[in-house]
């Protein structure tokens, strides 16, 4: 069992989500606005984190940056989700320290599929 | 010999003359001109051999030896040698359409009609002896054919003289070859053609005699000059030196005749005014001194045969007719007769036409131009009254002549009269010649020149003359008038070195010179005289026909029409407009206002009927200058300010291609940043649609893995994506929505809203947004800043779709909901003429620079807010305000939040006597009726795609 933490602002996505996350037995904590990320990753290190790029306040790349540099940011497993679709937004979320990258609208096993792989690893 | 014989003869060879001229005009007429042919050309130019060569040449050999070759070298030499000067007045004369000597003159200093009349007036008195040496001659001949030896013509009655007849015959003559087209300015092709035959009749009629004399009576040259050699009189004739001609008298002669052949009028009209071809120069100056070689060939044997034969008392001039008359031979005599008649009638046809030219286009016209009373202006046709003119200047000019010989004609010897014509015309040396060389000379200087000049000329030879006529007494020669000895005519100053003519000739002309250069050096020239001598001078260096010095005129076309008609008549003029319009691609219905170029391109026309100096004053009778007093600013400035001039065209030129150049580019740029914007647009698009078809994937592949769900688990996921397809469906309407904001005139009828009740709705609209972020929604309605409930009695009632109403203003709602930090103010408050509906937020505001931005569909302020948005919601309320006929405007401050201000006409009070819009028509619209304002879903009327997304 691990911690997930859905980044997302979008509840009519984050449903779906939280629904078969919880139901494969993880702890999910929900976050809507990017300037509440990193203080929900201070309170608990999540062991993975489900990014949305477009948020209100920080966007996702930024995100991503400032959580590789906290302490024990290393070790969490980020997925980015976002709309941006092209070869070149890939290459810089991953970049950016993001373990994969998934475009939308993604079929929800693949995430699912994506989220089992990572915390396997770990 | 029968006297009706010679006159059937005279007759019979004027009808062969109409009958070549008739032909010419014909051919012409088909287009194949006969005096295409450069030897035509040259064989006319021998119109300078007239009954003075044909009688005088051996009259002057009997006395002076080889002394009468001067009078042949001169025009050799200026074939040979001054064929650039002719050249160059033949391109001068047809690109301005000169039609005399005197219109020459006259064109290159200014068009002056003072200048080109005063040559005119000279030419006449130049030529008027000339002419009457003709009558002289041909009357002479005549009555030496006739066997009337020893009459003297003179002292019969008028109607006795020969003269008279021979001058009322030639009148006659001229006016029908001369004047006989109704078109009084295309060439004289007939002419031409006429003169050169008869330059062929003369050499004939003069190389049968000399052959005649020389082979038949003598046994070749050598008998006849060894006979010759055998009297001393006679001896003395061979050497150049000897006889009675000085080194000096070959040299003044042979320059004078170099002037002539240029000068005369009549050798003008024939070299230059009828010239069709310029190329036929090259021929002319070959053929011409060969013909004039040809024709002096017996010239001294006809001299020596007569002197033995007749003796040194005898009539020298008649030697041509009495040497074959004596010998027998009556019918060379009659060619003999008809050679001189030929050389008689050519020039004076060709004498008389130029001169009347000269007399219609410079002296009569002018001064009918300037008498009101004639109202010449009027009249719709002057080409009838035109040749009457000309008619009329023929008979007086040829009346002239007879008087002349009448008065003085027996004293003179045929080269006398000769001279004195020669050194007339020689007057116009200096202004022609000067004229062609010194763009200096001006109208002044050669006014001047040509007056003095003509002066000193009459008073040094033609008034002296009077004394043989007995009109002054003797004295008046040798004690000088008064008994002043150095007015002396003859030795003016004391100068008595010289003979009469070269006298004559030496004074005029330092005269004549002097004042043209010094008054020409002290005058200033006015525009036109500057642009005429740059015109005439540099002819060579432009490419084409004179530029127009016309200028900024402009002139009704109509006006030039009834102009070019009343001189040209009707045909040609239309024919010449159409002409013009087909060269410059115009349209001739289209043609109402002349320009400079079609104006110059009239007077033009028009020059070649009245000269220049007249055509100039006629033109202008209908130009408008538009600014007249810039002649005088011109005078002031030199050649160079052309250049200048067209320095500064081409710099205004190049600033409006930069101007335009920078406007394209700003076009250029303004499409790249629309093109950027719909780029941004779609792209922003495509991401608003990826977000709800993630949620309806997801959802729908949540339900479908997992068909085991309890239907309450089911319907949440089930209304999520009905929701989320929903707003799909309000996205692409919204694009749509956008489109057709772009194309107006589409929208649905307008009818009454009242907005108070439509600000309510949307007020409940966006009430769960503004729940969610805890802000505070005030609305208020009416004239008061408080926010008191509305009184029904305020009229808040427009026109207009509700629905569109309705979106506009929930666009404003959303946007400050959205960007407020704690508090949105909703009102409604009527002004005089409309109803405004203000939405206030407590935000962070809208920096200046971007206040404008904000309303543009594509763009996006530099707006610190939740989000960023497409920027269409702001664009879409904006264009929804104005197809209303209202404003929309933004007033705020950074920091201190933002104010929307919605400003719509308010509805017209209905006809008659209607309350209000509640009770008689039918209910205003709120703007609720379709928008969804189901309070329990959020979100739901939301139209903006700012607001697409939902709030958890």
């Amino acid at each position: 069992m691990a911690t997930v933490l859905v980044v997302d602002d979008e509840p009519s996505i984050v449903l779906p989500l939280r629904f078969l996350l919880e139901k494969q037995g993880h702890e999910v904590q929900v976050v809507s606005d990017g300037a509440r990320v990193l203080p929900a990753v201070r309170d608990r290190t999540p062991d993975l984190i489900l990014l949305d790029v477009h948020l209100p306040s920080r966007d996702g790349y930024d995100l991503c940056r400032a959580v590789r540099a906290e302490e024990g940011g290393e070790a969490v497993r980020i997925v980015m989700l976002t709309v941006n679709s092209r070869e070149v937004d890939r290459a810089k979320g991953l970049a950016l320290g993001a373990d994969a990258y998934l475009t939308k609208p993604f079929a929800i096993d693949d995430v699912l599929r994506q989220v089992d792989e990572l915390l396997r690893v770990r | 010999m029968h006297e009706p014989l010679i006159l059937l003869l005279a007759a019979a060879y004027v009808g062969v003359l109409f009958a070549v001229a008739y032909y010419a005009d014909e051919q012409a007429a088909l287009g194949r001109s006969v005096i295409q042919s450069p030897v035509v050309y040259a064989l006319s130019l021998a119109v300078y051999c007239t009954a003075w060569t044909f009688y005088g040449s051996v009259g002057r050999a009997a006395t002076t030896g080889p002394g009468f070759l001067p009078i042949y070298l001169g025009p050799t030499l200026t074939a040979i040698l001054g064929w650039v000067v002719l050249r160059k007045m033949l391109r001068i004369s047809k690109h301005h359409r000169i039609t005399s000597i005197a219109d020459f003159i006259g064109s290159r200093y200014g068009k002056s009609a003072g200048l080109a009349g005063l040559a005119a007036v000279a030419a006449l008195l130049g030529v008027v002896p000339y002419l009457a040496l003709q009558l002289k001659a041909i009357s002479a001949s005549y009555l030496a054919l006739s066997g009337q030896v020893g009459v003297d013509p003179g002292t019969a009655p008028v109607h006795q003289d020969t003269a008279f007849w021979t001058a009322a015959a030639l009148a006659v003559f001229t006016i029908l070859f001369g004047t006989r087209h109704l078109d009084v300015t295309e060439r004289h092709e007939g002419i031409v053609a006429a003169i050169a035959f008869e330059s062929v009749v003369k050499l004939v009629a003069f190389l049968a005699v000399g052959g005649f004399v020389t082979f038949g009576l003598y046994d070749g040259f050598g008998d006849l000059f060894r006979a010759g050699a055998a009297v001393p009189d006679v001896r003395d004739l061979y050497t150049l030196g000897g006889g009675t001609t000085g080194m000096m008298e070959w040299v003044w002669l042979t320059g004078l005749s170099m002037l002539a052949v240029l000068l005369l009028p009549r050798q003008f009209q024939i070299g230059v005014v009828e010239n069709i071809d310029e190329s036929h120069l090259r021929t002319a100056i070959w053929l011409f001194p060969l013909y004039l070689l040809a024709i002096n060939l017996f010239v001294l044997p006809l001299a020596v045969a007569g002197l033995l034969q007749f003796g040194s008392a005898a009539e020298a001039d008649a030697f041509v007719l009495t040497l074959p008359l004596a010998a027998g031979n009556d019918a060379l005599a009659l060619l003999a007769f008809l050679g001189g008649f030929s050389a008689g009638t050519g020039m004076v046809i060709v004498a008389a036409t130029a001169l009347t030219t000269m007399i219609c286009n410079d002296l009569v016209v002018p001064v009918l131009l300037r008498i009101p009373a004639l109202r010449l202006a009027e009249r719709s046709r002057l080409t009838g009254l035109l040749l009457a003119i000309r008619r009329g200047g023929i008979v007086c000019i040829l009346l002239l002549a007879f008087l002349y010989v009448r008065t003085f004609g027996q004293e003179h010897s045929l080269v006398a009269i000769g001279l004195i014509s020669f050194a007339a015309v020689a007057q116009f040396a200096p202004s022609v010649l000067g004229g062609l060389y010194w763009k200096g000379g001006t109208r002044r200087g050669a006014m001047a020149g040509l007056v003095a000049g003509v002066l000193v000329w009459g008073y040094t030879l033609p008034l002296p003359s009077l004394v043989d006529a007995g009109w002054l007494e003797p004295s008046f020669i040798t004690a000088g008038p008064f008994g002043w000895e150095l007015l002396r005519p003859y030795a003016l100053l004391g100068l008595d070195v010289f003979e009469p003519v070269p006298h004559a000739l030496f004074w005029s002309l330092l005269v004549n010179a002097g004042a043209y250069v010094v008054v020409s050096v002290l005058t200033r020239p006015t525009l036109v005289e500057r642009s005429q001598a740059v015109q005439f001078v540099d002819v060579f260096r432009r490419a084409g026909p004179a530029a127009p010095h016309t200028g900024r005129a402009t002139a009704p076309v109509e006006e030039l029409r009834k102009l070019l008609r009343r001189y040209l008549g009707g045909r040609r003029a239309d024919r010449a407009l159409a002409d013009y319009a087909r060269q410059h691609d115009l349209d001739p219905a289209a043609l109402t206002r002349a320009d400079a170029e079609l104006v110059h391109y009239a007077e033009q026309l028009l020059s070649g009927v009245l000269g220049a100096a007249s055509a100039r004053v006629v033109v202008n009778s209908v130009v408008q200058k538009k600014r007249p007093f810039l002649d005088e600013v011109m005078h002031m400035l030199d050649e160079t300010q052309q250049a200048l001039a067209t320095n500064r065209e081409l710099q205004a030129k190049r600033r409006e291609l930069q101007r335009t150049t920078r406007e394209l580019q700003a076009a250029n740029a303004e499409l790249r940043e629309l093109d950027r914007r719909k780029d941004d647009f779609v792209s922003t698009v495509s991401h608003e649609l990826r977000t709800p078809l993630t949620a309806i994937r997801a959802n729908a592949e949540l339900l479908r893995d997992h068909p085991a769900l309890d239907p309450e688990q089911q319907a949440v996921f089930l209304d999520t994506i009905v929701r989320e397809v929903r707003r799909l469906a309000r996205l692409v309407d919204q694009v749509l929505d956008l489109q057709r904001l772009d194309a107006p005139g589409d929208g649905s009828p307008h009818r009454p809203v009242d907005l108070r009740r439509l600000v309510a709705n949307a007020a409940a609209a966006v009430r769960p947004q503004v729940q969610k972020r805890n802000l505070r929604l005030s609305v208020a309605v009416g004239r008061g800043e408080d926010a008191a409930p509305p009184p029904e009695s305020e009229p808040c009632v427009v026109d207009g779709d509700p629905d569109r109403l309705f979106q506009g203003v929930l666009n404003l709602l959303s946007n400050a909901t959205k960007y407020a930090c704690a508090s949105v103010d909703l009102r409604v408050r009527p002004a005089d003429d409309a109803v405004e509906v203000i939405v206030a937020d407590d935000g962070d505001g809208i920096h200046p620079d971007d206040q404008d931005i904000i309303f543009q569909p594509f763009t996006q302020a530099r707006r610190t807010g939740p989000q960023p948005g497409s920027g269409l919601g702001l664009a879409i309320a904006r264009r929804i305000v104005e197809e209303h006929g209202g404003t929309l405007a933004v007033d705020s401050e950074p920091g201190e939040g933002a104010t929307f201000r919605v400003c719509l006409p308010v509805r017209e009070p209905p006809a008659s006597g209607e309350r209000t819009p509640e009770k008689e028509s039918p209910p205003p619209a709120t703007g609720c009726d379709e928008p969804e304002l189901d309070s329990g879903r959020p979100k739901a009327t939301s139209p903006s795609i700012q607001d697409l997304r939902s709030a958890p």
